[in-house]
């Protein structure tokens, strides 16, 4: 099975253009990355997908330099207002990880890249926010 | 008209590193600082709450009246994140109000040690052998660093540059001088984990543990416990004018959870339930912000205070940045903010956290609290938030007798 791809998470959807998509609630339109059993925000039982748009905003961020073993530090961590109005948290790359590389409010944009392989040979591939060149 | 509940005793460990004593004898030390402190004994009382988040499953409330007095009552073991110790103080006063307890003691407990960093992600996931989809979002691996951070001082440093993206005047330098009047504050708390004073440009070069925030807006992991002994207004006035003249009354006693926003799912809204519950507070006892004339609130990091000035409504709409730097929180400003040198610099042993404020707001409205004492103190705000998320407010005042 080597060349396969399956993305990190259920909500990022790879071909054929890499998007996220939400359980919409059909009554509230509340957006859900997970699993629901009902919609958090009105109650209501009946969901839809929707894709999210993949420009947005920075509305806040944290550089982290202290993490669990394994995890790479520093890395500069995200919360992405996007053009629809959905909030979505992920790194922020394609900058210096330092308070001059990043500022609040500038526009990004979706990425997506790999992070790692299994023993089949199959490849997990990663969403990020990346600075869209002026 | 509902029963009005004062605190008749309160008490609390030093916190820091206890490594001799196990969390019964924290729990013991503070149960009986209060109880003596309040002139009674484990005999009156008749419910007992006690708030442990680490050992939730280990009957603490039984364990310790074992030790003091097992007098067979109602034990109530509490959990509830950082809010841990405020909902225990919220179990005891129901219980009076509810008119089945004239007397009730809360009691938060915790033991950390050296936990290191706190996360709301499990840890230790390997990676696995064959990609498989799993859990609620379907995820292949661990997407912490991957996806953002959802470790503590990331996410309240995303909290408070969110607060700095939608407002001016707000950056590195506002949250350091927060630190800087923590640690200062702390120096005049013989029961803070640490009494160091340290310098605006210490905190700024001190090691980076998640932008903004630098080691030294960070609250330390540690031990200790608290305890408070609640009694009715009723069972009040049966007691010594000495007992009278000291108990202190709860104004309000509030307890809120997160409502729905958009964008909760990705980063905790510390927000909402805070100003829920400030004002909830408010109305309950009939004062406003401009009537506190001290508040302890929850300074998990320098970041989460600033944006509490906000949502307490200590600070002008938008204008927590300019508090700060008016030198307002300060100990000799208009609105005292943590002059027990917070959980920044007094320490955060997470179950005694929101007792331990309501020991240090009783204490100045009762005129005890020695150098740190707010002269004059009549009126004063605790507030905890735990994340995931649950927050509790209490304001206190001095007895009228
Ligand atoms: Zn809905």
């Amino acid at each position: 099975m080597a060349g396969e791809r399956i993305p990190l998470v259920g909500y990022l959807v790879l071909e054929p253009q890499p998007h996220l998509v939400a359980n919409e609630c059909e009554s509230c339109r509340a957006r859900f990355f997970d699993r629901r059993n009902a919609c958090g925000s009105c109650g209501g039982r009946s969901f839809a997908p929707a894709p999210i748009a993949t420009t947005g905003h920075l509305r806040a961020f944290s550089i982290v330099h202290r993490a669990d073993p394994g995890v790479r530090v520093p890395f500069v961590s995200a919360i992405v207002e996007t053009v629809d109005g959905t909030t979505v948290r992920a790194n922020l790359v394609e900058v210096s990880p330092d308070p001059d590389g990043v500022r609040l409010g500038m526009p990004v944009r979706l990425v997506t890249y790999p992070v790692g392989i299994d023993s089949e040979g199959t490849e997990c591939i990663a969403f990020a926010f990346a600075p869209v060149a002026a | 008209m509902t029963e009005s509940v004062w605190i008749l005793g309160t008490a609390m460990t030093r916190f820091g590193r206890h490594e001799m004593l196990d969390l019964v004898d924290l729990a013991s030390e503070a149960a009986l600082g209060a109880l003596d402190d309040g002139g009674v004994s484990v005999n009156d009382l008749d419910v007992l709450a006690c708030g442990s988040l680490f050992s939730a499953n280990a009957g603490v409330g039984q364990q310790l009246l074992g030790q003091i007095g097992q007098t067979g009552i109602s034990i109530y073991n509490v959990a509830n994140a950082c809010a841990t110790g405020a909902t225990a103080i919220r179990v005891a006063l129901m219980a009076i109000r509810s008119g089945e307890a004239s007397m009730a003691m809360a009691v938060g407990v915790e033991k950390m040690g050296k936990m290191g960093l706190l996360t709301s992600s499990p840890k230790g996931s390997k990676a696995a052998e064959v990609f498989e989809p799993s859990g609620r979002f379907g995820s292949v691996r661990s997407v912490d660093g991957i996806l953002g951070t959802k470790t503590m001082p990331g996410v309240f440093g995303q909290a408070g540059m969110r607060y700095a993206h939608d407002h001016d005047g707000v950056g590195f330098d506002q949250f350091a001088r927060i630190a800087h009047k923590n640690h200062l504050h702390s120096t005049l708390n013989p029961l803070a984990q640490y009494q160091k004073k340290f310098s605006l440009a210490e905190i700024k070069a001190a090691p980076m543990m998640a932008y903004p925030n630098t080691l030294l807006m960070c609250c330390p992991t540690g031990d200790g416990a608290a305890a408070g002994v609640l009694v009715s207004g009723e069972r009040l006035r049966t007691l010594s004018a000495s007992q009278r003249r000291r108990a202190v009354k709860i104004s309000a006693s509030v307890l809120t959870s997160d409502p729905y926003v958009e964008g909760g799912q990705v980063q905790p809204d510390v927000n909402t339930l805070t100003r829920n519950a400030a004002d909830a507070a408010y109305e309950q006892a009939g004062v406003g912000p401009e009537d506190l004339d001290l508040v302890e609130l929850h300074d998990c990091f320098a970041s989460a205070e600033l944006i509490h000035y906000d949502n307490l409504r200590l600070c002008e709409p938008g204008g927590a940045g300019d508090f700060i730097d008016s030198g307002a929180p300060y100990r000799d400003g208009s609105v005292p903010v943590n002059v027990s040198g917070g959980l920044i610099s007094k320490g955060h042993p997470i179950g005694a956290t929101g007792v331990a404020n309501i020991y240090e707001i009783a204490t100045h409205l009762r005129d005890e609290a020695g150098d740190r004492q707010i002269p004059g103190a009549r009126v004063g705000l605790a507030h905890v938030i735990g994340l995931g998320s649950s927050c509790g407010v209490h304001i206190l005042e001095r007895s009228a007798a």
